[in-house]
């Protein structure tokens, strides 16, 4: 029963995982930016949760839903004011603004925060756990898993649903035709961004519940995203799912053999995958 | 003798700074006489900082490959280094160079498996490979495991050319030993710019400008761009764990959050390549110089000294982004070592002077 658990606990850590990777494969999808910061803001995202928590005294679910207009705000502001700037042909602009960005806020929250390591607390909701036969699940990781589906399907239905997101699949497919259809792919980049912000502060959230997190925890977090984004198949919302439950299973199997390997297993299970099906599981073409 | 072509690289301008470059060097040789202990390991991180930037640049500024991983060959040089030291006693020196071959060879391995990756997705993989030497090596227990280890005085104690550089100079020998590392590091970062600037300037060079200009004209001309980028990647590779051994000699400790650091060995790498001016040989030179007098003097303010080389970053690549170098060199047509090919008179080839 031992190994059941451990898979399923992965399952369950590969739902956080798909959250992570969810707000990096949208933005990946529609402007083709691999941003290297979006680690620091799922960080940056918890640490305002808990700032808004403790100066109004909130509970943190009620202090996350503060956040997110706050979030999609500043994500809109990010986007329009700097990256819209960096989208050129040219692919280092991107991706070196992006890490200066990640240096700045890593050095921000340890400025402000310091470097301690802090939590978002739900009482006793933290340790409450139920039973499924054999196996017993806590809440919080099986809320986690429900809040990635839950994420996942409303992003597809906005992508494939709603106007906007008929304008943003295609903006994705043609910068150039769309601009001729009279739409600024910078202002939908903008709202890009600012969605991608929301999916960012659910993480945070979830994030902040489940573990410690500290100023440098960012990086960590991009490559877990980074990961299962790659791992599901690029430009794939459900792949990120797959993705991000291969990478916890991956994760908890290691670590239950020791404590070091955890991380270890997942990078390597992730280099294995780019070596034998390098346009990840999900895509059509091998 | 017929009618031909003939393509240049050499200025007057680069001529002179050749000169200019090798009496430079003279004078830093000598320097260890004239400057006072404290600045030598400023001069020394200085030059060891050359090195890594100049092999980052070939990589970005060349190549169109953009690397957050090369602390992974930082790492993996400094702890090769101390594997053999401690296991094997052998020469400090020689361990350093032994390391970094060592580590241009694993560097191939991994070239695999990174280039499986383009464009953004190669930065991102290269930095999971670093991530996955620190982690291996955090379980090396005879080098510490995860908290690190420190050199034994004894491993420099008879090192080569400590006792001549100590007669020298008339100094101790944690003087000379110092000396002896200052004099390495002043080789490792000479050897690197000659063979960045001459790589540059042979045929492979010519390839990788290519592939900067256009990667697609470049394969429609005949380019084999897959060789050319990972020579350059095994390359860089080389020149970087060269600088990083030297790094933890001088250090005399490692550990594999210093070693592994991608702030220490990657981003402030970059800012110093894109201060100083990317895809340029003079660039990285002077942002490593002016990254080290801010380093000195701003270093104090902890966290707010990184927001504001992370602002300047970003500053300098929106506004800017050829550098101070670059943006000076395109004002003025002033290139200190050119590799651009110019096309020579339609003169009789006479026999090079300088041959």
């Amino acid at each position: 029963m031992g190994f059941l658990n451990t898979i399923i606990q992965g399952v369950l850590l590969g739902g956080l995982y798909a959250l992570y990777a969810a707000g990096l494969a949208l933005i990946f999808g529609v402007m083709r930016l691999v941003n290297l910061a979006h680690g620091d803001f799922i960080v940056l995202g918890a640490f305002a949760i808990l700032a808004i928590a403790t100066a109004l005294g909130l509970p943190a679910p009620v202090a996350a839903m503060i956040a997110l207009p706050f979030m999609f705000a500043f994500g809109w502001a990010l986007q329009r004011l700097i990256l819209n700037r960096t989208l050129k042909d040219d692919l280092l602009v991107p991706l070196l603004v992006t890490f200066g960005l990640s240096i700045i806020v890593q050095n921000g929250l340890l400025q402000v925060f310091s470097a301690d390591s802090r939590r978002l607390s739900l009482g006793a909701l933290e340790t409450a756990a139920f039973n499924v036969g054999d196996i017993t699940l806590g809440v919080v990781p099986a809320l986690t898993f429900v809040a990635a589906i839950l994420v996942l399907i409303g992003l597809s239905l906005l992508f494939y649903r709603t106007r906007l997101g008929r304008i943003l699949r295609a903006t994705s497919d043609s910068v150039e035709i769309v601009e001729i259809m009279g739409v600024d792919p910078r202002k939908i980049f903008a709202i890009a961004m600012g969605i991608s912000f929301v999916v960012i502060a659910v993480s945070a959230f979830f994030m902040g519940v489940r573990a410690n997190f500290d100023p440098s925890a960012g990086p960590g977090r991009l490559l877990f995203a980074f990961e299962a984004v790659v791992i599901g198949g690029l430009g794939s919302f459900w792949g990120t799912l797959l993705g991000g439950v291969i990478l916890g299973v991956a994760q908890t199997i290691g670590g239950s053999i020791s404590p070091e390997w955890q991380q270890l297993s997942g990078h390597v299970v992730f280099l294995a995958v780019i070596l034998l099906r390098p346009r990840g599981l999900l895509s059509r073409a091998a | 003798m017929s009618q031909r072509y003939v393509t240049l690289t050499a200025t007057k301008t680069s001529r002179v700074a050749l000169l200019v470059f090798l009496a430079g060097i003279i004078a830093l040789a000598i320097a260890p006489h004239l400057v006072p202990r404290s600045l030598l390991q400023d001069f020394i991180l200085v030059f060891l900082l050359i090195a890594m930037a100049q092999c980052w640049n070939l990589l970005a500024g060349y190549a169109g490959l953009i690397s957050v991983g090369q602390q992974a060959f930082v790492g993996l040089g400094g702890y090769g280094l101390f594997a053999a030291i401690v296991s094997f006693g052998m020469d400090p020196l020689l361990a350093v160079l032994l390391s970094a071959l060592c580590v241009a060879v694993i560097s191939i391995p991994v070239g695999f498996v990174v280039f499986r990756m383009q464009g953004a997705y190669f930065a991102v993989v290269t930095w999971v490979v670093a991530e996955v030497f620190r982690l291996l090596l955090a379980q090396w227990k005879a080098l510490g495991g995860g908290t690190g280890t420190s050199l034994p005085r004894s491993a420099t104690s008879d090192m080569f050319g400590l006792n001549w550089a100590a007669e020298v100079f008339g100094v101790r020998s944690a003087a000379a030993r110092e000396i002896v590392i200052y004099w390495a590091a002043l080789a490792v970062m000479v050897v690197v710019i000659a063979v960045v600037y001459r790589l540059l300037r042979s045929r492979l060079g010519l390839a990788l400008s290519a592939i900067r200009d256009s990667e697609m004209a470049a394969e429609s001309v005949g380019v084999d761009i897959g060789r050319a980028k990972f020579a350059a990647y095994v390359f860089a590779a080389f020149g970087t764990a060269l600088a990083g051994a030297l790094y933890f000699l001088d250090s005399a400790r490692i550990s594999p959050d210093s070693a592994f650091s991608v702030l220490d060995w990657t981003a402030y790498v970059i800012f110093i390549v894109v201060i100083g001016g990317i895809g340029t040989i003079e660039g990285p030179v002077l942002g490593a110089i002016i990254f080290v007098v801010l380093q000195s003097t701003l270093s104090s303010f902890g966290p707010w000294y990184l927001i504001v080389l992370g602002v300047l970053g970003i500053a300098v690549m929106l506004l800017a982004p050829k550098g101070i170098w670059g943006t000076f060199s395109a004002a003025t047509g002033i290139h200190l070592f050119p590799t651009r090919r110019r096309l020579g008179a339609a003169v009789p080839r006479e026999p090079d002077p300088e041959a």
